[in-house]
């Protein structure tokens, strides 16, 4: 059956090629394992952007594929950061806690040692109670379980809402962007139990791995982001072949067609927008202990955007599009707003790349939607002599054979 | 001939217009009925009603012996109950294969989980090529769908409505765009269905419905005017005054 999926799929064999020499060439060349042409830091940089290539992934599936903009799908992958982030914080300041106690004359009591975690987590939003939400946050388990269950629930609530509704189009997205507000507000307040705006951090610092250099950590983490990008693709691209993915591509085209011939198209919707919210959520639990911190501010609404626009410049409807795009996007992004690339001076006004990046990013966003609606992914078109979807879509009305004014005479 | 439909005391407005007046049919299993009517009579509205897709505000449309009705159920568990329907422009997938438009049609499980699972068999391969045969796409299978010709379209819809494997099939004007071989063919594939099955063919072209040979209900503004064979309707002098005598 593998056989069968990957030749019928070759971009999934090219992609995983790929992201295997990119992984080698970047080991090759770090710190840890290598000669050190790459710093620590860049290749924590690198790790992050697969994170980011495995949402964008997600996003093409629930997007360029099943036709629902969603823009929201950052707050699963920031969900999935948070939960991972509160086993993180929790087990650190255990180890921290612990060592600190055995100096005490008498041997701390377990009630007395989570106290002092509360105390040291929560001191920071004036409190040293530990809120119902952090109950499974002792056990790296139930803490990586809620990786999936809590992004995934939410996903499965909201679609099933939004979905049996029969909410579409720019409504849904409008929707989607304030599930994300809303749950961006929410968390930052102190009460939400999850420090307000200060968010979690020192994500970076591994439990039990203090003794660990980053530059192993980073190296490690970035091949678990491959990984989980590899499987990911393979995952994305079984769900899109095939009947399934034929299914949801006439959904996407015309809804109510795929209804007449007895789909259930509210649950195929639902089954692809939890499973992308799913890896969204994965993708966000690797991202978040290389970014080391994250805050509310991670699943604003303009987070979301960022993900559509990545796939929309990297191509709809092709996986490994939605992958370059975001990974060229973010890269690049992260290059202007270093203040690494050189200003313009122009005489009467100095280009400052850290202000101005946006507006390119807006200008190219608009020239691809409106230039080139394939994205970067099309450009491999042009070296691809298989058959491509043609252009021409929509209803052409009837042609030369079609008599339907005439009524009552037949042609002889 | 057991029933297999019946609506009845059926009304549907929109916005104070009544697109539907009152109507009361019934069709048999198997049967074979034509539907004509001038523009605005309520044609399609009676197809949408069958299919789920417009509620009515009053009446019921029962189906099956188990007489369940039709009004309680999504467009999706109407079609899986045995409804299938030919719209009246060709819509197909036209992203798509034939193959993939076909394949999709074809009577198997429905659900998510399903279709996920799905392994291509050799049973539906075969039905599909035999399905291509008769609508004389086999050459065309791998092509895009978006491709073909206007004619080739309604080909390909009519064969995914016969890929559902229907009980009831609702055909909106499948000649539109044929040549007049073609709506021969077609001529002989809906009755060829109607030995088994129940089809309803909503049509303007007289010597098509001529060919079909079969009953016929004449539509206005909503509710039937007249039931009958052809030569019996086209004779009733309030069929010539709304439709025929323009």
């Amino acid at each position: 059956m593998t056989r069968t999926f990957l030749t019928q799929n070759r971009s999934v064999f090219w992609f995983l090629l790929a992201l295997g020499i990119f992984a080698l060439i970047v080991t090759v060349l770090s710190e840890a394992a290598g000669n050190g042409m790459i710093s620590t830091s860049f290749v924590k940089t690198l790790g992050k952007t697969l994170c980011l290539m495995l949402v964008a992934v997600a996003m093409d599936v629930v997007w360029g594929y099943t036709g629902i903009l969603s823009l929201g799908h950052m707050a699963f992958f920031g969900l999935g950061g948070y939960m991972i982030g509160m086993w993180l914080m929790y087990a650190r300041t255990e180890i921290i806690v612990t060592e600190s106690l055995l100096a005490a004359a008498l041997p701390p009591t377990p009630q007395e040692i989570h106290d002092s975690i509360g105390t040291q987590i929560f001191g920071v939003v004036g409190s040293s109670q530990f809120p119902a939400i952090w109950i499974f946050a002792h056990s790296f388990w139930l803490q990586i379980a809620m990786v999936v269950l809590v992004p995934g629930l939410l996903a499965l609530v909201f679609g099933w809402l939004a979905f049996r509704s029969r909410v579409t189009g720019v409504y849904l997205s409008i929707l989607t962007q304030a599930m994300t507000l809303a749950l961006s507000l929410y968390l930052f307040q102190n009460e939400s139990g999850l420090r307000g705006n200060n968010g979690l951090s020192g994500l970076q610092n591994l439990p039990g791995l203090d003794d660990v250099p980053q530059s192993t950590l980073s190296i490690a983490f970035f091949w678990a982001s491959a990984a989980a990008l590899g499987l990911g693709y393979v995952l994305f691209a079984w769900v899109t072949s095939g009947k399934f993915g034929s299914v949801i591509r006439g959904i996407r085209d015309n809804e109510s067609r795929v209804r007449f011939l007895g789909y259930h198209v509210e649950g195929y919707k639902l089954f692809v927008f939890t499973l992308t919210g799913i890896v969204a959520g994965i993708a966000g639990a690797l991202y978040y202990p290389q970014a080391g911190i994250i805050n509310p501010n991670e699943i604003a609404p303009i987070a979301s955007i960022y993900l559509a626009v990545w796939v929309a410049i990297g191509g709809r409807g092709r996986l490994y599009g939605a992958a370059l795009g975001a990974a060229l996007v973010s890269l690049l992004s992260s290059w202007f707003t270093s203040g690494a690339v050189p200003s313009v001076p122009l005489g009467f006004y100095t280009i400052q790349w850290t202000d101005w990046w946006l507006v390119l990013l807006g200008v190219s966003f608009v020239a691809v939607t409106l230039l080139a609606p394939k994205g970067i992914g099309g450009l491999f078109d042009l070296i691809s002599t298989r058959h491509t979807i043609p252009e021409r879509v929509g209803d052409f009305g009837p042609d030369k054979g079609a008599r339907r004014t005439v009524e009552g005479e037949e042609e002889k | 001939m057991k029933t297999l439909l019946e609506m009845s005391g059926v009304s549907v407005s929109f916005d104070g217009f009544k697109a539907i007046n009152n109507l009361s049919f019934r069709i048999g299993e198997p049967e074979l009925r034509a539907i004509i009517g001038p523009n605005g009579a309520g044609k399609t509205t009676f197809m949408d009603i069958i299919t789920g897709k417009t509620r009515p505000d009053e009446g019921t449309v029962i189906y099956g012996e188990k007489s369940i009705s039709l009004l309680k159920m999504s467009e999706s568990q109407i079609a899986m109950a045995g409804v299938g329907r030919k719209f009246q422009k060709p819509t197909v997938f036209e992203a798509q294969s034939v193959r993939e438009n076909l394949a999709m049609a074809l009577k198997n499980k429905r659900g998510p989980f399903d279709v996920l699972l799905y392994r291509k068999t050799k049973r539906g391969a075969e039905r599909i090529e035999e399905l291509a045969e008769i609508i004389g796409l086999t050459d065309s299978l791998p092509r895009i769908a978006g491709e073909l010709s206007h004619g080739q379209k309604q080909w390909l819809e009519i064969g995914m409505l016969l890929a559902q494997d229907p009980r009831l099939l609702l055909v909106d004007e499948p000649a539109a765009g044929m040549t007049p071989a073609e709506r021969e063919h077609t001529t002989d594939l809906l009755k060829r269905a109607a030995e088994k099955h129940a089809v309803v063919v909503v049509e303007h072209d007289m010597e098509f419905i001529r060919r079909l040979d079969c009953r016929v209900t004449v539509l206005c503004e909503g509710s039937v005017l007249a039931e009958g064979s052809l030569d019996h309707v086209t004779s009733n002098p309030e069929v010539i005054e709304v439709y025929l005598g323009r």
